[in-house]
């Protein structure tokens, strides 16, 4: 019944996935942490940029982000993420690409879960004399952080679906091999379900296991 | 945002912070000259690859009008299928029968596993195999169907969370009066679930919008995004240039629906507080809970 | 809307008033999405203004073309569309009785073209269409009209890539879903970097800015992007012949009575010159050095 799938690297494909959500995933942990730090920080101007940012990036396709990584970072701009095959070239600008987008997504998290934040904490922390930094980096964000798990692993299984965009540089991931599969074979029912089970194996457990995390962590108030 | 997380700045912190502005200033300025100046060495910012955009109205109206109408048809289309599909799930996850809280709930997960362009490939592929859709309709009725397969998924969970926020008096209060389930859900539930719903339905149309993007890069659906590859024949391949005006394009459109949603939003909360219903006991935090967290649902 | 405790009887009118309020409020909406659906159905149905390619005894034709293809089928624009094949599928018109504002030309994708004819969406085809014996299972094709071959554009001061196998190694460019690419990387330039994008153009800019190193698809299609105006003098062909390409009008399966008639329009096409004319117009700017015209039901392998 299977016999379909002879001939294509589904497991490979499905790597990339998994490949690319991981990176990414770790990448725009960072960057939209950065940014939500940004946005609540005393300096104007970085409050500032972090407002645009977020504004504009969530508010283009991240096809046209992507596509934009690829054709003027890498096509015109030539960086190439030091790679120089191709198939590398492409994975990376795709990761950069990834985290962009998915960071203005965690820095709104993030910001939702600050605001969640009592206000006598940060008030208690100032009185204790900790500066900014030091209020966000110990009192504000592992609390704000506590209560975000699930929105966040809500951003993840997002980030695992919008991998499949990738495709778009040709960066041969799981939607990229099933639209091969779709011209080449039959079994089109077929292999649509092998690749949506693909799909739901990756990111059911995810939610599961972080909706789990999410109520283990809560913050009792 | 309030300085509750900072102390009013002294001379020592002004001093600081105007340290950290000229030094952003300069990083952001950096880096914007490195592109410029990438951009111009490649001649892509020649004025022959913008001129058309800006000269004529010919592009505008031979390439993008036409892309655009088809990007808002597709939402549309998309948003009102999936909102009573979504309404539907939404309910059927809060029966009190399992064999129907159970299927629905399978559905709704199940969709909202799936990457909306494996729903639109999928969708194209049965189309051209099994129907006799005109070859102009399909990529159209392609990428609906994607979109709302996938968006209906979202607004179950929408509607679901929404009815669920509710206070339980209202369907206590209803029952009292011996409304059956039906009428309790239809006449008291929903209609004030999708109300305090609604910021979060017009940021999913947000989501719709960008989604349709992916049917014009991969599934010849001739919408905004699409329009820039006969452009660009036309104009030298200059596909960055292209490329940017569509961007621009988007950004204005979902920022105006993004700015729309959280007006509505903020509308809603103060006509509740007006009624002098806040929930009282809670502590007051650094900001005001968002009753929509935008999680990046795209695609 | 939100209750609050009252007394029981103010509660009970409380009751009734918000949900004659909600439910009010409800149809109201129902009633202006209604309204609204129904407007956007019929902008649809009126934006649609179907066309019957099928029966061809009514006044209008419709045929398929490339609308992204200088040279070859590109709409320009001012809404018009120019290239070879839109010369070739107008003069083909013309000998069936069409004047040239009676043609409806529409847009058919490669994976779309035989679903197109089967379904009767458009009388025939001229869309680089290459003659095979997959496709002849499904349609029939008049012509061939043109022979093109695979190749590669690159940078006119590239001198590196002289034949097929100095590809190894090097950047080549393809659009998605594209057998060109595949085919040089299987048989002629093993170690061949791959990129792929949605369009041609997409390539050029990479090639133009030296991310790219080759261009490669069907020859007629190279020189109409190096004829444009922008790019004259940028790329050169290199003249590689890797396939043979016959383009014929696709056209519904059996039907032998167009099929001559559009065999006999290519033919007085090619001799009252009008065929020549058409070549230098559509490719002459890129030193494309074009097949001479292929007699007719002649497909070269």
């Amino acid at each position: 019944m299977f016999d379909f799938l002879e001939g294509y690297d589904l497991l490979g494909a499905f790597w990339v996935t998994v490949q690319l959500t991981v990176y990414s995933a770790l990448g725009s942990l960072i960057w939209g942490t950065l940014l939500a730090g940004m946005k609540v920080s005393p300096v104007p101007l970085m409050r500032g940029f972090a407002t645009a940012y977020v504004n504009v990036i969530r508010n283009i396709p991240l096809t046209v982000i992507i596509v934009f990584s690829s054709l003027g970072l890498n096509q015109t701009l030539t960086i190439s993420l030091g790679a120089d095959v191709i198939e590398d070239i492409n994975f990376r600008l795709a990761v950069l690409a990834l985290v962009a987008y998915t960071a203005a997504f965690v820095c709104e998290a993030l910001r939702s879960g600050i605001n969640t934040v009592p206000i006598g904490q940060a008030e208690a922390a100032r009185a204790l004399g900790l500066s900014f930094t030091q209020v966000l980096r110990l009192i504000i964000l592992p609390q704000a952080f506590r209560a975000v798990v699930n929105p966040l692993s809500n951003v993840l299984i997002a980030l695992t679906k919008n991998t499949t965009v990738a495709s778009a540089i040709g960066v041969i991931e799981a939607s990229y091999l099933m639209k091969d599969m779709i011209e080449a074979e039959a079994q089109l029912i077929l292999i649509a379900l092998v690749f949506a089970f693909g799909f739901v194996v990756l990111t059911l457990p995810t939610g599961l296991i972080l909706g789990w995390v999410s109520k283990k962590v809560a913050v009792k108030r | 945002m309030s300085s509750v997380l900072y102390d009013a700045q002294g001379p020592r912190a002004k001093q600081r912070n105007i340290l950290y502005t000229v030094l952003f200033v300069l990083g952001a300025a950096a880096v914007v000259w490195w592109v410029y100046d990438g951009l111009a060495e490649k001649h892509q910012l020649d004025w022959i690859k913008w001129e058309p955009f800006f000269t004529s109205s010919q592009p505008w109206e031979t390439y993008i009008w036409p892309g655009f109408q088809n990007m808002i048809k597709a939402a549309f289309f998309a948003l009102i299928i999936a909102l009573p599909l979504g309404a539907l799930f939404g309910i059927g996850r809060l029966s009190d029968h399992r064999w129907v809280r159970m299927p629905a709930g399978f559905v709704v997960e199940l969709f909202r596993a799936v990457p909306v362009l494996i729903l639109m490939i999928t969708a194209n592929a049965v189309y051209a195999e099994y129907t006799t859709i005109d070859t102009d309709m399909r990529p159209l009725y392609a990428v609906v169907t994607g979109l709302v397969l996938y968006n209906f998924s979202v607004l179950a969970e929408i509607v679901r969370a929404g009815i669920e926020t509710l206070p339980k008096g209202q369907a206590e209060a209803a029952k009292a009066l011996g409304m059956r389930k039906s009428q309790i859900m239809l006449s008291v539930l929903l209609p004030q679930a999708v109300t305090a719903m609604l910021p979060a339905i017009v940021s999913q149309l947000v989501v719709i919008v960008k989604d349709t993007a992916l049917g014009g890069a991969m599934m010849t659906f001739p919408e905004l995004l699409a329009s820039v590859r006969p452009m660009s024949a036309n104009y030298g391949a200059n596909t960055i240039a292209c490329f940017t005006i569509v961007a621009l394009i988007y950004i204005v459109v979902n920022f105006a629906l993004t700015t729309f949603a959280s007006r509505l939003e903020r509308w809603l909360r103060r006509n509740k507080k007006s009624k002098g219903t806040a929930a009282g006991g809670a502590p007051e935090t650094i900001g005001t809970p968002s009753l929509v967290v935008d999680d990046g649902r795209a695609v | 809307m939100i209750l609050r405790l009252r007394a029981p009887d103010r509660l009970i009118t409380h009751i009734a008033s918000t949900l004659g309020k909600t439910t009010m409020q409800l149809r109201k909406v129902t009633a202006a999405s209604a309204a609204v659906l129904a407007l956007a159905i019929t902008a649809t149905a009126c934006g649609s203004n179907k066309d019957d390619g099928g029966s061809g005894d009514g006044k209008k034709i419709t045929i398929g073309i490339k609308i992204d293809q200088p040279g070859i089928g590109l709409k320009t624009p001012d809404g018009k569309y120019t290239g070879f094949d839109v010369d070739v599928a107008t003069y083909v018109a013309k000998e069936l009785g069409y004047d040239a504002k009676d043609i409806v030309f529409k847009e058919t994708k490669s994976a779309d073209r035989e679903t197109a004819i089967e379904r009767g969406d458009v009388k025939f085809i001229a869309a680089s269409y290459s003659i095979n014996d997959e496709r002849l299972q499904k349609v029939d094709f008049a012509g061939p009209y043109l022979l093109a071959h695979q190749d590669i554009l690159v940078r006119a001061d590239d001198k590196s890539i002289k034949s097929p196998a100095d590809l190894n190694n090097k950047k080549l460019c393809s659009v998605a879903g594209s057998t060109s690419a595949k085919n040089v990387k299987d048989k002629l330039a093993p170690k061949a970097q791959l990129q792929t994008y949605g369009g041609y153009s997409e390539c050029l800019t990479g090639l133009e800015n030296k991310a790219i190193d080759a261009l490669t698809t069907d020859d007629s299609i190279l020189a109409g992007f190096a004829s444009q105006q922008n790019f004259q003098g940028k790329f050169k062909l290199a003249g590689f012949k890797m396939t043979n390409e016959n383009y014929g009008i696709g056209l519904k399966k059996g039907d032998a009575d167009l099929k001559k008639k559009i065999d006999d329009a290519l033919t007085k096409m090619v001799s009252d010159g009008s065929w020549d004319k058409a070549v230098k117009d559509n490719f002459g700017p890129a030193n494309y050095k074009n097949e001479v015209a292929p007699k007719i039901g002649n497909i070269v392998k």
